[in-house]
């Protein structure tokens, strides 16, 4: 087992060697949560700008539904999703399992409602300060929420960055579905499990850090959206 | 399409947590080239505008755009302009051109009319900013062109330069003199008894949801005996 001191000096050494594994690691889970987040993306900015701007009596349930979806635990997102996709499960003919395909799916059921929250939450002021003037102008409902998708997209953007934090960060629900396969579904946070109870805390370490700084960036981008959002005087 | 010539009201009933907020048996508007709405705050005239423009519905009543009721084919010919202008995260041409589009119109037509309802408004050098970057009174001059470029029968403003400063409220009032010179009906909310007198052929004076009178400018201000219009006029019914 190595002292802290000498894990922490060979994981700088290996991140700053960008390593053959390291790099591995780290493009595949860009991939999986990039994926992610663009099918996450492409349900839950609709459905969030849907639920900002109807007057269906459904909405006040949809909402306690999608925030009480936030909270989901990723083991039993992982679950569920393994047991539709193993061999017994509904979608086990497609043999999905242990793929990075898995993982996506797992990443995406975990993150979607977030966007949608995010996005009904940020949509819902605009809308009512456009509703009238759209109104006006004859813009029917797939017009209204085209509209304010494009008048919200930088706090949208922030949605989506919150929502890509979340994918990187998570391990429960990959782990499960996607079996932390070494070359294969192995991601940063499955590896730094891993490899911390073999107690190769070097790699471990550099997963970690990369995951630290990939978090820090996700931050500061939302900060800086968010303050050039107030800047230039937006609703959102 | 038959163009909108005048918007009239019947019956029309509007209450807020069981007090009555508006009370219209009936009203004609559009039969002066420029009808004013005076009142004291609370008066109703922001909700008769809005029930005149469809934007609400009354709990009673009924209001017909010319001969049959509001419909969205019709939706742009009535426009309404409000005092704080609500513009698009966009260009200044790019607010003009998306009420175009919305309008029917194809974007190289909607490209060319928009460019000419910003020169036609003295914003030519600003086509290109962003319509949150531009100062209030600009902003609410462009929201005007974007209504007029439209080319609506009927033009509402509400409070529309009650925001802006007097050079923006003397381009304003130029552009709707143009604008009602080249046939289009406006009908204006103003506390501004000035702006009045120097816009409107017709005023119309309302109170605790009421239509009080309904008169031709002169005869309101120099001749009217209705009680209640000459306390207003008086500066005595502040409420």
């Amino acid at each position: 087992m190595q002292s802290f001191s000498e894990a922490l000096l060979e994981a700088l050494g290996l991140v700053l060697a960008f390593d053959g594994d390291l790099r591995e690691i780290i493009l595949l889970s860009l991939k999986v949560s990039l994926s992610a987040v663009f099918f996450a993306a492409l349900v839950g900015l609709p459905a969030g700008a849907w639920l900002a701007t109807t007057q269906s009596r459904l909405r006040p349930v949809l909402l306690t539904i999608v925030s009480a979806l936030m909270g989901l635990p990723p083991v039993v997102v992982g679950l569920v999703v393994y047991l539709l996709l193993s061999n017994a499960g509904a979608l086990g003919p497609l043999q999905l399992l242990y793929t990075p395909t898995a993982m996506i799916i797992a990443q995406s059921i975990l993150i979607t409602p977030i966007v949608i929250a995010l996005t009904r939450e940020t949509l819902a002021g605009l809308y009512e300060h456009h509703r009238e003037q759209l109104s006006l102008f004859g813009v029917g409902s797939i017009g209204l929420i085209k509209t304010l998708l494009w008048e919200g997209r930088n706090g949208l953007f922030t949605a989506l960055l919150a929502g890509f934090g979340r994918a990187i960060a998570e391990v429960g629900a990959v782990i499960i579905v996607g079996g932390n396969i070494n070359h294969v579904t192995r991601v940063m946070t499955t590896s730094i499990a891993l490899e911390t109870s073999k107690g190769n805390l070097a790699l471990a370490l550099g997963l970690g850090i990369v995951l630290v700084l990939l978090a820090l960036l996700v931050n500061a981008a939302v900060i800086m959206l968010g303050s050039y959002t107030a800047r230039s005087g937006r609703y959102s | 399409m038959l163009p909108i010539s005048s918007i009239a009201a019947q019956d029309l009933l509007i209450q807020r947590g069981g007090r009555v907020v508006l009370n219209v048996p009936e009203l004609v508007v559009g039969n002066s080239a420029c009808t004013a709405i005076v009142g004291p705050n609370g008066a109703g005239k922001s909700l008769l505008v809005k029930t005149l423009c469809a934007l609400l519905k009354p709990d009673q009543g009924c209001v017909n755009w010319g001969a049959s009721s509001p419909d969205l084919p019709r939706r742009f010919k009535v426009g309404l302009l409000l005092q704080r202008p609500v513009l698009l995260n966009r260009s200044a041409l790019k607010n003009i051109t998306y009420a175009l589009q919305a309008s029917g119109l194809d974007a190289d037509e909607a490209s060319i009319r928009a460019n000419e309802a910003l020169q036609a408004a003295g914003l030519g050098a600003l086509i290109d900013i962003s319509a949150h970057r531009l100062s209030g009174g600009e902003q609410q001059r462009l929201a005007l062109a974007r209504a007029l470029a439209v080319k609506p029968d009927m033009l509402f403003l509400d409070e529309a330069t009650a925001n802006v400063d007097p050079a923006s409220t003397q381009a304003i009032e130029e552009q709707l003199r143009q604008a009602i010179k080249d046939g289009l009906t406006v009908v204006f909310v103003s506390h501004d008894m000035g702006q009045v007198k120097r816009l409107a052929d017709e005023v119309i004076l309302m109170h605790h949801g009421n239509v009080i009178e309904q008169s031709l400018r002169s005869e309101f201000f120099e001749h009217t005996d209705n009680p209640i219009s000459r306390s207003w006029l008086a500066g005595e019914i502040l409420l």
